[in-house]
């Protein structure tokens, strides 16, 4: 079983968001980066899938040299061998391209990745690589099991889930409670700095999109403390400012 | 510009969320087709044009009844070549994410979600969308000649004043290819408000001690006609369903008001409901987090102070 993840290399979830040079660069200062929370589910589910089908794990990211740490963790969780595909990551499609092109390449039986990343949010990227390859893309997925050829998996949908069987290989985006998230041990951290970390080119520069400029959502106004024995206020409130009774 | 709006379906019922990319698209669309799959009533065609839409695309093949991505894809493909549509708008939700990801490949279209306002078109082709989690947005510019956006739920009214719309059955062409992941069954629940698409909000976290005292939240959220949340801990430890859980690993709701009632409101936690218009937060602790987050607050006890809002509610609806 040939098992491709693709992480994200993103902001910490407690981080400040900010941004610098005339709102046009995110601001990394005191910013501490992760594996994407639910790349790190994709991750782990492959570790456990590994574990009882044997096989491969290769981790993949799109990013600069920057994200190197954050891909040596991956390995040290349990990938055995990784790519960097050296390039900022700035448009979904640019993204999944790229990702395509080395799934060509590779023929793997599962391309796991996370139901959206935390930074841009878009939960494009395994679509786009499932219709690149002609391949089915199952997201959000929060159960996955693998017998033979055949993967049993429930999806997450509005108010409930879906069961769906599918034939090897597929693309799917994945979420809780699909595994527990794996903490690197020692052995790990020692062995993934000796695994090989392959770093190749872009295979095409094509974007759709481009930011402009970001933008910080305007700040709260204050809150207005209400004394729980006069719970009439509140009701005032909700009625005659936020209009929701 | 011509515009084309994939629907997605509750029921026989026409999603809120989906109105909303109607009456969005209506905001800068010379022409709006919707394309909807399944059987509707009548009064949800109807509710189709009322929020803006001038025709409407149904897709009553037995085949495309269950929400299936990559034939709606194909057949969505298919229909903005027929249409000649410029754009194409549907509703973020878990199966718009993917249909919108493979349409943009089959027709090298630029893709943009969680889009909060009408585009700019005074040069280019800008959007608005929120990014980190609603903690940023980034203004973003499509540049392939078609457009894809998936919109943020509860950024649109929905628009009442449409007229009855031109109803077309549209038979789309098939390729097996596109049926190979077989639905083996679906659970839902039925008749209540669902998280991601309501306007109200009410979640209990930790501080409520056990799946047993929900009936005070459930009461509440009925009074204020809400959907119920709750915090992660709450579904991990199985109190309530995982579909309910709200956060950076959860769902995501942008509401009018959102209600956290025993929450301390953890920055993960905040992720999930940056984008809610007010916050009301219920907390015996003065210090918890969320009160800096919110609009209202209230310190006290949740067991004391919910019955007492919910009986409030109900008595000043009367
Ligand atoms: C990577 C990561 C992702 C995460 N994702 C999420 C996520 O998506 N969503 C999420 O919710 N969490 C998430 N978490 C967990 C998060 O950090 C917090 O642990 C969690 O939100 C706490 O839940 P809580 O507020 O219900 O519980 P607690 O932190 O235990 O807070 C309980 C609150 O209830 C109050 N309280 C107690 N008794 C009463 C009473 N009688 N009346 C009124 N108030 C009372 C207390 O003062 C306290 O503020 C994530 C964590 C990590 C590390
Ligand atoms: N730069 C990247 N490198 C590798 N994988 C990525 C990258 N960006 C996105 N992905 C994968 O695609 C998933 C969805 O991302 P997105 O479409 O950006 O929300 C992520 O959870 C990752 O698994």
């Amino acid at each position: 079983m040939k098992i491709l993840v693709c992480i994200t290399h993103v902001p910490d979830t407690t981080s400040k968001i900010s941004f610098i040079e005339q709102n046009t660069k995110f601001d990394q200062n005191g910013v501490q980066f992760i594996i994407g929370p639910y790349d790190d589910y994709a991750l782990a589910r492959a570790v456990e899938l590994k574990e009882q089908l044997g096989g491969t794990i290769t981790a993949l990211n799109v990013g600069t040299s920057e994200t190197e740490p954050t891909i040596r963790k991956a390995l040290a969780i349990g990938a055995d061998d990784a790519i960097r595909i050296d390039a900022e990551p700035t448009d979904a499609f640019f993204v999944a391209n790229q990702i395509a092109h080395i799934a060509r390449t590779n023929a793997y039986d599962l391309i796991l990745m996370g139901r959206e990343s935390i930074d841009f949010n878009g939960g494009q990227v395994h679509g786009m690589v499932g219709a690149l390859l002609g391949m089915p893309s199952i997201s959000p997925v929060m159960t996955l099991d693998i017998d033979g050829n055949i993967a049993k998996i429930s999806r997450e949908i509005e108010g409930g889930k879906e069961l769906l069987e599918v034939a090897l290989p597929f693309v799917a985006g994945c979420q809780e409670p699909i595994a527990e998230w794996k903490i690197p041990n020692m052995r790990g951290i020692m062995s993934a700095r000796s695994k090989p970390l392959v770093i190749v080119a872009p295979f095409s520069d094509l974007v759709r999109t481009t930011v402009n400029h970001f933008e910080l959502p305007p700040a709260k106004s204050g809150i207005k403390m209400i004394d729980a024995e006069h719970i009439g206020e509140l009701v005032d409130l909700l009625r005659n400012e936020a209009k929701v009774l | 510009m011509k515009v084309l709006v994939f629907l997605e379906l509750d029921e026989e019922n026409i999603r809120k969320s989906s109105l909303e990319a109607v009456s969005y698209a209506a905001n800068f669309a010379s022409q709006v087709t919707a394309l909807v799959f399944g059987s509707t009533s009548l009064e949800g065609l109807n509710s189709i044009g009322i929020a803006g839409a001038n025709k409407v695309l149904q897709v009553t093949n037995d085949r495309f009844k269950q929400p299936n991505i990559m034939a709606f894809s194909s057949a969505i493909a298919e229909v903005v070549a027929l249409e000649n549509a410029e754009t194409l708008v549907l509703a973020k939700s878990s199966t718009g994410d993917s249909v919108a990801a493979r349409v943009s490949i089959k027709l090298g279209a630029s893709l943009v979600s969680n889009v909060t306002e009408v585009p700019d078109v005074s040069e280019g082709f800008k959007v608005k969308r929120s990014i980190y989690t609603g903690k940023a947005f980034a203004i973003t510019e499509l540049s392939a000649s078609l457009k894809i956006l998936s919109i943020r739920k509860n950024t649109v009214p929905i628009k009442t004043d449409g007229a009855t719309p031109e109803i077309v059955i549209f038979t789309p062409q098939m390729d097996e290819a596109d049926f190979v992941v077989k639905v083996l069954s679906s659970e839902k629940i039925t008749g209540q408000i669902l998280l991601p698409e309501a306007d109200i909000v009410v979640s209990g976290g930790r501080g409520l001690k056990g799946p047993e005292n929900w009936g005070m939240i459930e009461d509440l959220a009925k009074a204020l006609s809400a959907a119920t949340g709750c915090s992660k801990p709450v579904s991990d430890m199985d109190w309530r369903p995982h579909h309910e859980h709200v956060g950076q690993t959860g769902i995501k709701v942008s509401p009018s008001l959102y209600v956290a009632v025993g929450i301390s409101g953890a920055i993960q936690h905040l992720a999930g409901v940056n984008s809610s218009k007010y916050i009301l937060v219920i907390n015996k602790d003065p210090e918890a987090p969320f009160f800096k987050a919110a609009d209202y607050g209230i310190v006290g006890d949740a067991f004391d102070v919910v019955p007492k809002l919910t009986a409030a509610i109900n008595a000043a609806k009367v």
